[in-house]
């Protein structure tokens, strides 16, 4: 039961199915990678997860330790422990990091429980020290005129301060040096134990050489074609997607 | 003259929350010369004040509404409806305790902290049409400052009073102005002698409390040579299900290097006209500041101004309005430069939701033979909604070589993907949506004060908790 599971699920928008009957499960405590190419549905997948309101998911259920979450919404999932790291992530204007994460950390708590903010500080200032991230960082407005390099340390920092169940990381190394990769992968991984279900969705095995994953799966059209170890990923990163796209992968299985 | 509690049966609507009402003295519903004279009476005027009353009301009966150019929403006020005078015919009282129950309830409820009111220098609370509760702290009276009710002001202060009043506004400035001229009570007289610094700012909460009853505030400020002060007013009113009619005129004069500063939050519910005409008259060196929060009201009207008269004086206009489904905030600023080397700046924010509306009216005028004066407007309007709407109408007229202007213009709007980002961090949409909205006008909020900074943060919150379904 202590696990993400997503089971069989099909999603459309504007009458198209991107994901086409997909299935998966990542128990808690391990960290799990989705490769695939471009709009094999990946980004589609973390956001169904998340909750946008945007994809019609025509079938299937997502469940977080036994509990389907299909019905709630993202602030729900979000407030149960579920976090997606952006590939894109929004300019707030005016609003600080450290306000948003504030407001952030206390929907977490129970209804009249008020946020200790030195506790908060203290916590938060101690995650930034971990992504190298300036003190000065917390008085700029969320993501507004951020490098993209400094967007990826933000939402890593987020998921640090709000300590989720499970995690989906999208495209977290698209845009970002290798410098700046290794901070951020540094970040996960001082994040990684019992606790924690990790999904990193990526299209290069690059990020793969920093945060070790324990399974990695093939997604290609809406579906995993293949799961495997992390020996998967360098076999991709050597042969690449072309023969699970070449391949007929046929009509959705449960078609 | 002086009548029972009124004989007519009013059907209120406590939607939100209102009180039982006692009022001993009612002009009745309609205006007419009779009306002035009841409320002259009452009041018990100095025979000039009830000549200007009568001026003033033959002004108001001769001009046209100025729907030409504002909103044809206008012609929705029948005046024949409204009730100009009401008053409990209860004394300004000093102590709180002397203050009636029910009346400390309304405050309770409109969430005035017992801090707060320590904090405060002095506080001035308008309960419908009289003054039930002022008090200046001692310190601030043994500064000679002047702290009191306009009907005390004309009576006790005449020699001040009588020099400036209607001075900076005159009656027949426009429909309203003189309107108020006619059947204005209440509001505050304040008085600063040269010099003078009030440290904490002075304050007045206002709220209409009786169906169909126009609240006609009358506020003069004077600060004399060198003196500084800061007056806070901060407006909620109860639901009724018929048109209300508030309508002040407040006037600021800063003599030679004085500043004013004046703040207003105003909450009106969403059947109220509120149209007022706010305007500040700067001497030489002097600056007055508007800082004016509009949230509520089915009408706004209201371009705080102020009249640049002497060398080197500051106008300045910080403004925010918030337009929710229904509402039609018509807002902005007026700048008339006099003077040379006068500068002033001109700060507006306007949020619009649902069918809301926000429209943004400014004046700038410098004439031709002024030199080196400066003018700064910067206007940023925030959709919320698809169906939401803004308009701006900036009018700048600039003569002559010497001078510059500034105008910047923004709008934008809240995005799904903005509202998901937040909801994805645990921020229900509609906490999302206010975020968003404070994080708008956070730069302009940041320099108020910061009670009413929280203030307007809370009535924000309050306003998206209800516009998301």
């Amino acid at each position: 039961m202590n696990q993400l599971s997503i089971e069989d699920l099909r999603v459309s928008i504007a009458e198209q199915e991107i994901i086409r009957g997909l299935s998966l499960t990542m128990p808690k405590g391990e960290v799990h990678a989705i490769m695939g190419p471009n709009g094999s549905g990946k980004s589609t997948l973390a956001k169904v997860i998340a909750g946008h309101p945007d994809y019609k998911v025509i079938s299937g259920t997502i469940e977080m330790d036994g509990e389907n979450i299909m019905e709630l919404e993202p602030d729900e999932r979000s407030r149960k422990g579920l976090f997606l790291a952006f590939q894109y992530p929004s300019e707030i204007p005016g609003v600080t990091i450290a306000n948003f994460l504030r407001a952030a950390v206390q929907a977490r708590l129970p209804e009249g429980e008020e946020l200790e903010a030195t506790d908060y500080y203290a916590k938060l200032y101690e995650k930034m020290d971990l992504l190298e991230m300036d003190r000065s960082f917390t008085s700029r407005s969320v993501n507004e005129g951020f490098s993209g390099g400094e967007k990826k340390r933000n939402e890593i920092l987020q998921l640090a301060m709000l300590q989720p169940k499970y995690a989906v990381l999208d495209e977290t190394d698209s845009g970002l040096d290798i410098d700046a990769l290794k901070v951020v992968a540094h970040g996960v991984n001082a994040m990684r134990g019992p606790d924690i279900g990790i999904l990193v969705i990526t299209h290069y095995q690059r990020l793969l050489d920093y945060i070790i994953p324990d399974h990695v799966h093939v997604m290609v059209q809406g579906r995993i074609v293949r799961s495997g170890g992390k020996e998967l990923a360098l076999e991709l990163e050597e042969k690449g997607y072309e023969r699970y796209e070449t391949a007929d992968v046929g009509e959705p299985a449960m078609a | 003259m002086v009548k029972e509690t009124s004989p007519l049966e009013i059907e209120r609507n406590v939607g939100n929350f209102a009180y039982p009402e006692t009022h001993t003295h009612d002009a009745g519903v309609g205006l007419s010369e009779k009306t002035i004279h009841y409320i002259a009476d009452i009041k018990e005027d100095p025979d000039w004040v009830r000549e200007f009353r009568l001026n003033a009301y033959k002004t108001f009966m001769s001009k046209p509404m100025p729907t030409h150019w504002a909103s044809k929403d206008l012609e929705a006020i029948v005046f024949d409806n409204i009730r100009y005078y009401l008053s409990g015919g209860v004394q300004p009282k000093r102590n709180w305790e002397d203050v009636p129950d029910d009346v400390k309830r309304t405050f309770e409820r409109l969430g005035i902290p017992e801090q707060e009111r320590k904090f405060l220098a002095g506080v001035e609370a308008q309960f419908d049409s009289e003054a039930v509760y002022s008090n200046i702290k001692k310190a601030v009276g043994e500064q000679g400052v002047i702290f009191v009710g306009s009907r005390e002001g004309l009576k006790d202060h005449p020699e001040i009073f009588r020099k400036w009043f209607g001075k900076v506004i005159p009656t027949g400035d426009n429909k309203f102005s003189a309107l108020n001229s006619a059947v204005f009570s209440g509001g505050s007289f304040i008085y600063v002698p040269p010099g003078v610094k009030v440290k904490h700012p002075l304050q007045a909460y206002f709220r209409i409390n009786a169906e169909n009853f126009g609240q006609f505030e009358r506020t003069l400020i004077i600060c004399d040579e060198g003196a500084e002060l800061t007056y806070m007013e901060g407006c909620t009113a109860p639901k009724f299900n018929t048109a209300t009619l508030h309508s002040a005129v407040v006037e600021l004069v800063a003599l030679k290097g004085a500043k004013i500063q004046y703040i207003t939050v105003q909450n009106w519910s969403s059947n109220v006209f509120n149209l007022v005409t706010k305007r500040g008259l700067a001497h030489e060196d002097a600056e007055v500041k508007w800082i004016d929060c509009n949230i509520g009201s089915r009408l706004t009207m209201k371009y705080p101004g102020v009249i640049m008269k002497g060398r080197r004086a500051r106008g300045e206009v910080l403004s925010i309005a918030l337009a929710g489904d229904g509402q039609h905030q018509d807002t902005g600023a007026k700048m008339v430069h006099a003077a040379d080397e006068t500068t002033s700046n001109i700060i507006s924010k306007s949020i619009s939701i649902g069918e809301g509306r926000a429209t943004y009216r400014g004046l700038v005028q410098i004439p031709k033979h002024l030199k080196n004066c400066k003018n700064n407007t910067e206007c940023d309007a925030l959709l919320i909604n698809s169906t939401s709407r803004t308009d701006t109408y900036p009018a700048i007229t600039v003569r002559g070589t010497g001078n510059s202007v500034q105008h910047e213009a923004s709008v934008s709007q809240v995005s799904a993907e903005q509202i998901f980002y937040m909801q994805q961090r645990g921020l229900t949409k509609a906490q999302a949506m206010s975020l968003s909205v404070n994080g708008f006008v956070n730069d302009l909020v940041r320099q108020f004060p910061m009670e009413y900074s929280v203030e307007l943060k809370r009535l924000i919150e309050l306003e998206m908790e209800g516009s998301v379904g």
